[in-house]
């Protein structure tokens, strides 16, 4: 029998690892959008009127 | 097939037993391995190499971009695969450790988890690269998921062949991303691998079939036996290796590769010759792994000649 406060923390534990993850994804994917953004823009942004 | 199909009646009937047993809870790891990073990582290098092929300058950030966006469909459709996949994978050895078989991830978030990426993946390869290079990531994630992991797996034989088609699209995925377009050396890439197949899997499956037949996977081992699987991948090994030594005549590959096509193309006939006359296992696996180092040395060289800037092409100009 597996003590059930130990499986509380484990679950725990996996959890956090989980949503640090999905911040990490989340953070990744933000910054990918900013910098291919800039990229595409390129030097053009001044250029180019709104 | 009547047997195979009372194996995987009786088991199916089990299952619901094997999915009440408590599983330890999902940690992050479980969710990469959803993603098969060892698929995802041969994905990346032939998409690297149809990258590099297209010889045409791209700015590093949207060429990473292209990269991602291939490695991460791909694993996207890794995921699509492990969620319709789950009963037949809990049936066997190789499989049932997988994240949702083991009951360690619900299906329903691998599903999630296989269209969003596979959303994202092609969003932004559309928007940040090229449409076409979005619509040939998406046809190869939906011949993956639906076509080969929905239809064709469990529907026929010739399943390996067909579905081959996904894994080998990747380098024309990659050459439509650095130049938009997809010419007959992109095709000619595609093929290699298309051909370098239905060996590979066949020869893996002949160690494995057992697993198969329980599953009630149609694999030609099982439907057809094993000589006529060992006739098949001499039969496709023929047509592979000639089709290998074709870039080299068309401009994309210089003597390095052609040297690596050659030889590696002569032993894998030999391993292939072996397998056909012989019965032993041993030589299924020596040809398996065999095609894994042949494949790679191929495209590795296509990718240093090209990086380096001394095939064929580029010194004609």
């Amino acid at each position: 029998m597996s003590d059930p406060n130990d499986e509380a923390e484990a679950f725990r534990k996996a959890r956090r690892g989980r949503n640090i993850a999905i911040l990490i994804g989340l953070l990744g994917f933000v910054i990918l959008v900013f910098i291919v953004t800039l990229t595409r823009l390129g030097g053009n942004a001044a250029a180019t009127g709104f | 097939m009547k047997g195979l199909q009372d194996a995987r009646a009786m088991l199916k009937t089990a299952a619901p037993d094997l999915q009440a047993v408590a599983a330890a809870p999902a940690r992050w790891q479980d969710y990469v391995l959803l993603l098969k990073p060892r698929v995802m990582s041969l994905v990346i290098f032939t998409a690297l190499t149809g990258l590099f092929c297209a010889d045409v300058p791209l700015n590093p950030v949207l060429a990473a971009t292209a990269i991602l966006c291939i490695a991460v469909g791909a694993g996207a459709s890794g995921a699509l695969n492990m969620w319709f996949d789950a009963d037949i994978d809990r049936l066997m050895r190789r499989t049932r450790g997988r994240p949702v078989p083991a009951g360690r991830v619900q299906g329903a978030d691998a599903l999630a988890m296989g269209i969003t990426l596979s959303l994202f993946s092609v969003g932004i390869m559309g928007l940040a690269v090229n449409l076409l290079a979005a619509a040939l990531l998406a046809f190869t994630i939906f011949f993956y998921a639906v076509v080969y992991t929905m239809w064709l797996k469990r529907a026929t034989p010739q399943n390996i062949v067909i579905g081959g088609l996904a894994g080998a699209l990747p380098p024309a995925v990659g050459w439509a991303a650095a130049s938009g377009a997809a010419p007959l050396n992109a095709w000619l890439l595609v093929a290699i691998i298309f051909f370098w197949t239905p060996p590979h899997f066949w020869a893996l499956s002949l160690t494995t079939h057992d697993d198969y037949e329980r599953a009630g996977v149609p694999m030609l081992p099982v439907t057809n036996g094993e000589p006529a699987t060992r006739l098949q991948i001499l039969i496709y090994s023929l047509i592979l290796v000639p089709l290998a030594l074709a870039p080299a005549f068309t401009g994309l590959g210089g003597p390095i590769y052609l040297a690596i096509a050659a030889l590696g193309g002569a032993g894998f006939l030999a391993l292939a010759a072996k397998l056909f006359q012989g019965k032993a296992r041993a030589d299924a696996k020596r040809l398996f792994g065999f095609s894994i180092l042949y494949l790679f040395l191929l495209f590795a060289a296509l990718l240093g000649e090209h990086v380096a800037g001394v095939h064929p092409l580029a010194l004609l100009r």
